[in-house]
This record gives structure tokens, C-alpha cells and sequence, in this order.
């Protein structure tokens, strides 16, 4: 399979990618590790007039720590984040959602921020990002602006990011002492994306669960946070029975994604599970 | 759309014009006629294509040629030196790691980016890393012990 034709520009600065991006006037794609973009073009699933690649831009890739805030380049490579001792440590939820991504050599190419911008609904990081309460940091031709997680996916491959932005970085908030964090999938056993992502922040809090933050992927065409299985357990012990009732309360109301691999039913039954999973590991990991 | 790239190619420097939209996988067999590279599912899932790109193992069916400018690229034929078999091709040879051989290509070049980074990798940590390469016939035993045995091979 081969692309259908585009004219390939290759950007050296941020500045420079949005000054392109300006000019192409909407019929342009940025092309950064080309993970989901590519396979896109293949199939015929897009067909821009221009590639407009920033697989060399310097400045957007690593990981990096603003005060207690870790920064992650756009073009920091999933392999990059999953094996961060910074992220490892400080947001071990987002290691773990790097990790669950594709296979070794996907993570060698694909970016954190060409993932988030895909906003596939079943991709791994988006869970996280938003029980991470991260920030997306994207440049336009006005300058540069931060969008909250929660503003960020809008609906399935749409995100906040206009047609002449550009995703330059993810800013993570660290967290309290004494926070699990975790995320959790189940993986199509084909595929390897997510039938049902789960991510969970909890911090113990005089033995009461406090700052209680869940949010899933895969289950419905946006990744969300759950506050129904939030409400339920905060002020708990975090005791197996509470966490049972919390999770029963999973993915009420949300519109379930149904595939020849997962009803509808299946993915609603799948958020109570995976739910209650990651409260389990994340009441642990706090303790 | 031509563009021009520069890359090295298991050591050797090639300077050439690819159409943009020219898949890294069909510049290594069409233009450099190195066809150890095989093209297995075309959609980035079986990992017959899997090259070494700066030292890491990438689904070149999934890249464009000229993303690949200024890189370093080994393939299958630059592994060995001279008429020696390098230890991971060499453990294939000795275990029976392959039986049609057609993703065997993609598995060693996956398996010498597990040992550069985990020199002593355990059979989960193995079966792991080479789960982006899918093999039809041998039920990955085999691989799996040839990744072993050169993992020990390397160490002595």
C-alpha cells in the first residue's frame, strides 16, 4: 500500500512548522513519528496535499522537570516515556500507558504527541492524561497556549488543536505524597489497542481516599473521567467493598463503542472490571 | 514529489531521490536491491520489515524514505561480518529458530535491539519484545531459545 501523493516539507523550528502549517491552508498534516498518520495514508483514510514533518525539530523532544511539573516533548518517543526514571517514578500511570502502546518497534517511532493528537479512541495515553490532570501546551501563528486534559478530546480523532497548531508539549502536575497511580488495560488480543483502558490516581489521605481521579479509554469514542466511580470511593477506607460499589458505577451513561471484537455490553461490563482493578492497585500502591 | 536523502546503509553511503511518498521498506529492496527486508502485512503488524534505524529496530513499511535521511541503517545483510554469522543469527542457525524464514529477517533484527538494551533478558521479557513480529509457522519456541542462546553467546 502507498500513500497518495503529498509534497513533503521537512521543518527545523516550531516557528517554522506553523509558518508552513499557515501557508498550506488547512490541506497540510504534520507528520511527526508517523505511527498513526502513516497507516492513515495507506489506507487512503487521508489524503493532504502536504507533509509538513517535524521529526527533527530538537527542541520538541525529551523529557524534562519545570519545578515539580514534568514536561514532555511532543516528539519524545513512546519507548522514551515508558523508560523514564522521571516518569517512571512521578507518573507511573503515563509509564505504564507508554508501555502498553503497540509493540517495541511502534514505541521506537511513535511521539506522545502525535498519539495525543490522533485522539483515537482507543489508544492508551489518554486515560492517563486526563486522571493526570496534564496540560497540552500548542503553538499557533497568536503564540503558544495551554489546553486542560479535560478540554482536550473532543470526539473520536478530534481534538482542541486547530488546523494551524501545532502540539509542542505535555506538562504533568505532580501529585501528593502517597498517590497510586495506575493504568490498566485490556488489550485487543489481535491488535494490541485498547478494549478498555483504565487509569487511576488515588492518594491516601489520613486513611481516607482523597484526590480520587479515574478516567478510561476505549470504552466510548472520547476518552473521559468518571466521576460517579470518583464520588463513590472518595472519603472511603479504599476496603474491598467499597471499591466493588465504586466501580459499579463505571461507565454509567457513557454511549459504549460496540466491534466484531466487543459489544457494546461487553466494553460497559469491562469498565466495572477494569475499574475496580485499578482502584485495588492504585489503594495499594498508595498505602 | 522527489526528495533527496543522504543515508547509510550497513555502512555504506547512499545518496539518492525518492518520490515523497516512497515507503522506507521499497527504497531498501526497489533501489538499494537489499532484499533481505521482506514486506509481510504492509500495515505495520508483523514486523517482517523491521530494520535497525540509529540502532533501534523500526517497521520500515511504516516509515518514508525521506524520514530517513541522515540515518544509519542495518538490515539483515549487515549483520554478519565477513562470512561470520552475527551471535543472533548465528543462535537461529543453531536452534532452529525459523522454519519458512520469511519473518526471520524482522525477528533477529528485533531480537539485537532486545539485547543492546537488556543484555539479559528473561523468556518473558523476550517473548515481550518480540511480540510487533508474528511468525506463521514454528509456534515461536525456537525463536525464543535462539534468542537465549545468543544472549549467552554475546555475554562470553
Amino acid at each position: 500500500m502507498i500513500p497518495a501523493a503529498f509534497d513533503y516539507q521537512r521543518a527545523s523550528s516550531v516557528d517554522e512548522a506553523v509558518t508552513l502549517l499557515a501557508e498550506s491552508g488547512g490541506d497540510a498534516k504534520i507528520l511527526a513519528g508517523g505511527h498513526s498518520l502513516i497507516p492513515t495514508l495507506k489506507l487512503r483514510l487521508a489524503r493532504p496535499e502536504t507533509l509538513i514533518d517535524i521529526g527533527r525539530i530538537d527542541e520538541l523532544k525529551g523529557i524534562s522537570e519545570d519545578g515539580d511539573t514534568i514536561v514532555i516533548g511532543a516528539l519524545t518517543t513512546h519507548d522514551d516515556v515508558a523508560s523514564s526514571d522521571v516518569v517512571q517514578a512521578k507518573a507511573p500511570n503515563l509509564a505504564a500507558a507508554a508501555a502498553a502502546i503497540g509493540d517495541l518497534q511502534v514505541r521506537n517511532c511513535g511521539t506522545i504527541g502525535g498519539a495525543l493528537v490522533h485522539a483515537d479512541p482507543a489508544a492508551d495515553y489518554p486515560a492517563a492524561i486526563l486522571a493526570d490532570e496534564a496540560e497540552i501546551v500548542v503553538q499557533g501563528p497568536n503564540g503558544s497556549r495551554t489546553v486542560p486534559a479535560a478540554d482536550f478530546f473532543l470526539d473520536i480523532f478530534v481534538t482542541a488543536v486547530q488546523e494551524d497548531e501545532l502540539l509542542t508539549a505535555v506538562r504533568i502536575p505532580a501529585r501528593a505524597p502517597g498517590t497510586g497511580s495506575v493504568y490498566l488495560k485490556f488489550p485487543n488480543p489481535a491488535s494490541g489497542y485498547a478494549v478498555v483502558g483504565c487509569a487511576a490516581n488515588v492518594t491516601m489521605d489520613g486513611g481516607k481516599c482523597a484526590n480520587v481521579r479515574v478516567a478510561f479509554n476505549g470504552v466510548s469514542g472520547v476518552a473521559f473521567r468518571d466521576a460517579d466511580v470518583e464520588d463513590a470511593i472518595t472519603g472511603t477506607s479504599g476496603d474491598e467493598a467499597a471499591i466493588v460499589a465504586a466501580a459499579e458505577c463505571a461507565g454509567n451513561g457513557q454511549d459504549c463503542m460496540s466491534d466484531t471484537f466487543a459489544s457494546a455490553e461487553f466494553r460497559a461490563h469491562l469498565a466495572k472490571v477494569y475499574a475496580k482493578r485499578a482502584l485495588t492497585a492504585a489503594v495499594k500502591a498508595a498505602s | 514529489m522527489a526528495v533527496s536523502i543522504n543515508v547509510k546503509v550497513n555502512g555504506e553511503a547512499h545518496q539518492g531521490s525518492v518520490e515523497s511518498n516512497q515507503l522506507l521498506v521499497y527504497y531498501i529492496r526497489e533501489s538499494l536491491g537489499l532484499t533481505g527486508t521482506h514486506i509481510g502485512c504492509d500495515t505495520s503488524s508483523c514486523g517482517a520489515c523491521t530494520v535497525l534505524v540509529n540502532g533501534k529496530a523500526v517497521k520500515s513499511c511504516t516509515m518514508l524514505a525521506a524520514q530517513a535521511d541522515g540515518t544509519d541503517i542495518t538490515t539483515i545483510e549487515g549483520l554478519a561480518d565477513g562470512n561470520g554469522l552475527h551471535p543472533v543469527q548465528d543462535a537461529f542457525w543453531e536452534k532452529h529458530g525459523l522454519q519458512c524464514g520469511f519473518c526471520t529477517p524482522g525477528m533477529i533484527i528485533t531480537a539485537v535491539d532486545l539485547l543492546d538494551r537488556n543484555p539479559d533478558p528473561s523468556e518473558h521479557e523476550i517473548r515481550e519484545a518480540l511480540e510487533g513480529n508474528l511468525c506463521r509457522c514454528t509456534g515461536y519456541q525456537n525463536i525464543v531459545k535462539a534468542v537465549q542462546y545468543a544472549a549467552q553467546k554475546i555475554k562470553c
